[in-house]
């Protein structure tokens, strides 16, 4: 199976693309417009200089040549386009040719990765939702004229995992150069992929369009649907039609939008309104200067901590999705292992409330305690949750919760009442019955109500024995 | 009366501008009827801008340039509230909601818009008769043409209804009416004045200009609404030229090439009257030599393909969904034809046509890109000329004013009407025409004066003394 994908991805600026309309999510429908993203008569774009940083700000991140660029009209009729034509780029993009490291290891092109902008959205209502049978249509401009970026992969990947693999990768690089929020499910990151299937070595076979694959759940079901249904059609000595197929999150299947019979003339030329982008070097080495390192390089450096130890892919794709770079690196400052450091950071501090109000010292500070034995597991998810819920001194919520190990002559003593409230199982114990050992850790747990150490009561009793 | 008497007076205070004002609405009340040349004349509003124009001398302050000067726009100059239909069907009732930048600067400089003017639908056409509201007429003679596209806005100056107006030039809209109706009109470098707010007809073409009765109002109205807007991106850099200042300046010393393409195929008037222009340069000391640019040649044919490319895709719009007229159908696509066909007329759907199939895949090597090289190779051919001279001169259009209705059937004739000023828009240069002369039947002629980029100071210098010029023997 080959695969290539199209995201499309809304930059984060403040206006849109060629006006000063707000660029934000979620607004009154229609109230984000003027007469230029309205496209009203003897209007006029003028390109957004931000927008056009972030694009190059993502050309830097995908190892792109960045460049002289030309706008260019992509001519078609749809009423969620105000003028009938989108400003996008066509022969001359802002960036082409690079490439994007996936966490797997492997490495897939970029042809392209140009400006345009978006459409606004329109609701169907009546008939099967789309336009042509429905009873009314509504429009909201307030997305005509959101700047995005096109980034265009070569057909280098080869299985649906791979796919999410690209496109959680490239969320990533999107979310690191501050162009996008890569939010799936509002739209502002969008994915169709190009799915064809051949024997092994056999030129490419007929491919189909796959749009509205809003997550990366659905774009990895999509594709390998889509894989699937192809190779049945061939096997069932049918033809692969090339066409636009939709798919459908409940169902869980892709059916046929439109069939490509022949090429779309967008008719393209040279937007006359706009004059030719060409880069300014000084702001090129500016965006270049304030780019942080991309993800696939905090992983290596993640890696690196761990000092040739196996460390699961999805554990540092979890730490470096949520940003948790310096937790571990703080951690690893006092000593502790870089495996525990990251899968404690990928599992306690990565979830939807993310690290909250814990302090990378915080987190270093409770996991040296653990590292020294002076709390368990347990005792550890408990002074993390209370530090993400609401930060604070990690040894005064130690002694608050009565986590603060005992002396060893208050072990001692709660073991000696243990084995003198139980003289059967001492004896059995006593006589080589070797799992009775968890039997008077759980008594002295008891007495102590969770404060004794479960190893040092092992420890004990083993001495006595 | 001209414009720039009026400010002089109205900023001293010898005259109100509310009088100025009501006498330019009384001479469209009492011709408009007749000559169809404004298809929206303001009402109390211009009364009111008047009064604060007035209110602005009490108070000590100079209103500006134009103070009090009623102004005519073309119907594809957008202000706000006022509607604007670019004399097509498919605009009726529209009324912009903001207002372009070359009125803006006209209202700053204390101008009173009184109301839009006439023209060929979508400013396609050279006699102001492909107009949804009707065709106007050429006050010097109601049964001949204005000249087009801007052909209200000419009548409207050479009616005296008002003394100067804003149109627009993307083959020879402002030029070819100038010249049919006795007036001076300039075509400014591409770039010099926004296009912001001009509804767009070519892009890569369309220009806002002054047409008036002399080269100062002219020359007046441009510095008024030239210079730099951040609302359009192809405008060029820097302020408004000072271009009144340059009207005395002379011609002492330029080099003026009378080019033999710009003048071949005119009418023997014509002809003549671009001789006398000539003589009249050289007597005020200039040197004249005759040139030849056979590249000019191809400037209709590359016109009649990047034109109507630019405007398939500018009118797309107009598709019933936003704004203007919607005619209902069965789904979206019936409801876009049904809208298309009734809102535009015969000469704006050829374009359409023309356009689309010059950018379709195929043809567009053949008809688009073929073109675009013409331009380039045109733009240096110009750039040749000018290495050997300040201006060329030539004809601004082969015939006097013609009659209702003589091309309106018959396209190419019509086209051949801009065949002297395509090449200026095609090269993004400047030019003016000049009235000078009188054809057959005694209407105005026009030459034409052209110069490189942003030439506009030398070439309303060269206009004025041809203007002056305009008494003597053979002229």
């Amino acid at each position: 199976m080959v695969i290539g994908l199209e995201v499309h991805t809304e930059l984060l600026t403040a206006s849109k693309m060629f006006c000063g309309c707000a660029n934000a999510f979620g607004a009154e429908p229609n109230t984000q417009v003027c007469p230029v993203c309205l496209g009203l008569p003897g209007s006029l774009p003028v390109l957004n200089a931000r927008a056009v940083e972030l694009a190059v700000a993502i050309g830097i991140a995908l190892h792109c040549r960045v460049g002289s660029s030309t706008f260019h009209r992509k001519n078609y009729f749809y009423p969620d386009m105000p003028k009938d034509f989108q400003i996008s780029q066509y022969d001359r993009p802002i960036n082409e040719g690079g490439h994007l490291d996936l966490s797997d290891g492997s490495r897939v092109g970029i042809v392209r990765a140009h400006l345009e902008e978006d459409t606004g959205k329109s609701t169907h209502l009546g008939g099967t939702g789309r336009v042509h049978d429905a009873d009314r249509s509504l429009v909201d401009y307030n997305r005509a004229g959101v700047p995005l970026v096109e980034i265009v992969s070569e057909p280098d990947i080869r299985s649906p995992e791979q796919a999410r693999l690209y496109a959680a990768e490239l969320r990533a690089v999107l979310i690191a150069t501050g162009a996008s929020d890569g939010r799936m499910e509002e739209g502002s990151m969008r994915v169709d992929a190009n799915v064809s299937v051949r024997r092994i070595g056999a030129p490419l076979g007929t491919r189909c369009e796959i749009k509205n694959l809003n997550s990366l759940r659905s774009l990895q079901r999509a594709v390998a649907y889509e894989a699937e249904r192809q190779v049945d059609v061939i096997l069932a000595g049918g033809k692969v039609r090339q066409e636009t197929r939709h798919w459908d999150e409940g169902s869980g299947e892709t059916s046929t939008m439109r069939v490509k019979e022949e090429a779309e003339d967008y008719r393209y030329f040279r937007e006359p309104d706009l004059t030719d982008l060409v880069p300014d070097l000084a702001m090129i080495e500016r965006v270049r200067d304030g780019l942080g390192p991309m993800p696939a390089d905090r992983r290596a450096a993640l890696a690196g901590l761990a000092r040739g130890a196996d460390v699961p892919g999805d554990v540092l794709d979890a730490v470096v999705g949520a940003g948790l770079d310096a937790f571990v690196a703080a951690a690893v400052a006092r000593d502790v292992e870089a495996g525990l450091a990251l899968s404690r950071a990928a599992n306690e501090l990565a979830g939807p409330d993310g690290p909250g109000q814990v302090l990378p010292d915080a987190f270093a500070e409770v996991l040296a305690r653990e590292a020294a034995r002076t709390l368990s597991a347990t005792q550890v998810k408990a002074v993390l949750a209370e530090l993400v819920r609401g930060g604070g001194d990690v040894a005064e919520i130690v002694e608050r919760r009565g986590f603060a190990p005992m002396s060893a002559g208050d072990l001692s003593g709660t073991v000696s009442q243990a084995v003198a409230e139980h003289p059967d199982e001492w004896a059995r114990y006593r006589e080589g019955e070797d799992k009775l050992a968890q039997f008077f850790v759980g008594v002295v747990m008891k007495a102590t109500r969770g404060r004794a150490n479960g190893q040092q009561v092992l420890a004990e009793l083993e001495s006595r024995r | 009366m001209k414009a720039l008497e009026i400010a002089a007076q109205v900023r001293s205070g010898e005259r109100s501008a509310v009088s100025v004002a009501e006498e330019a609405l009384s001479a469209i009340q009492a011709r408009n009827a007749d000559l169809n040349v404004f298809v929206h004349v303001a009402g109390e509003e211009v009364l009111e801008r008047a009064a604060a124009v007035d209110a602005q001398v009490a108070a000590g302050r100079d209103p500006g340039i134009l103070a009090g000067v009623p102004v005519g726009l073309k119907d594809n100059l957008c202000q706000t509230g006022v509607p604007t239909t670019c004399g097509s069907r498919i605009l009726a009732g529209w009324r912009p909601p903001y207002t372009a930048t070359a009125v803006e600067r006209l209202l700053a400089a204390g101008a009173v818009p009184v109301g839009k003017t006439n023209m060929d639908e979508f400013a396609m056409g050279s006699s102001t008769e492909t107009s949804a509201y009707g065709p106007t007429r050429n006050p010097l003679d109601p049964t001949r043409v204005p000249g087009g596209s801007s052909g209200g806005s000419a009548a409207a100056v050479a009616a005296d209804m008002v003394p100067i107006a804003l149109g627009s030039d993307t083959g020879g809209s402002i030029r070819q009416p100038a010249a049919l109706c006795g007036l001076v009109g300039i075509k400014p470098t591409y770039g010099l004045v926004s296009r912001y707010g001009l509804v767009a007809f070519a892009s890569s073409l369309d220009q806002i200009g002054p047409l008036a009765h002399t080269v100062a109002d002219a020359a007046a109205s441009l510095e008024a609404i030239a210079g730099h807007d951040p609302r359009d991106s192809t405008s060029l850099p820097g302020p408004a030229p000072a271009l009144v200042a340059r009207l005395d300046q002379g011609v002492a010393g330029r080099r003026v090439g009378i080019v033999r393409e710009l003048v071949d195929g005119a009418d023997p008037e014509v002809v003549a009257a671009v001789e006398g222009a000539a003589e009249v340069l050289r007597a005020a000391g200039a040197t004249l030599s005759e040139v030849s640019i056979p590249e000019l040649r191809l400037g209709l044919s590359a016109y009649y393909l990047i034109a109507p490319a630019e405007a398939s895709s500018n009118l797309a719009r107009y598709d019933g969904v936003r704004f203007g007229l919607r005619v209902a159908g069965a789904d979206i696509t019936e409801m876009y034809v049904a809208t298309r066909t009734a809102g535009f007329g015969a000469e704006v759907k050829r374009r359409i046509m023309l356009g689309t199939y010059a950018l379709s895949a195929g043809y567009y090597d053949a008809y688009y890109g073929q073109a675009l090289k013409v331009r380039t190779v045109m733009i240096e051919a110009f750039a040749r000329a000018y290495a050997n001279a300040d201006l060329l001169l030539g004809a601004t259009a082969p015939t006097e004013a013609f009659a209702l209705g003589a091309k309106v059937s018959d396209p190419m004739a019509m086209y051949l009407s801009d065949v002297f000023t395509i090449p200026t828009n095609l090269s993004g240069h400047a030019a003016i025409s000049v009235p000078f002369g009188h054809g057959t039947s005694g209407l105005p002629l026009g030459v034409q004066l052209l110069g490189p980029a942003l030439s506009e100071g030398r070439l309303i210098a060269a206009a004025a003394v041809v203007e002056a010029g305009r008494g003597v023997p053979g002229a």
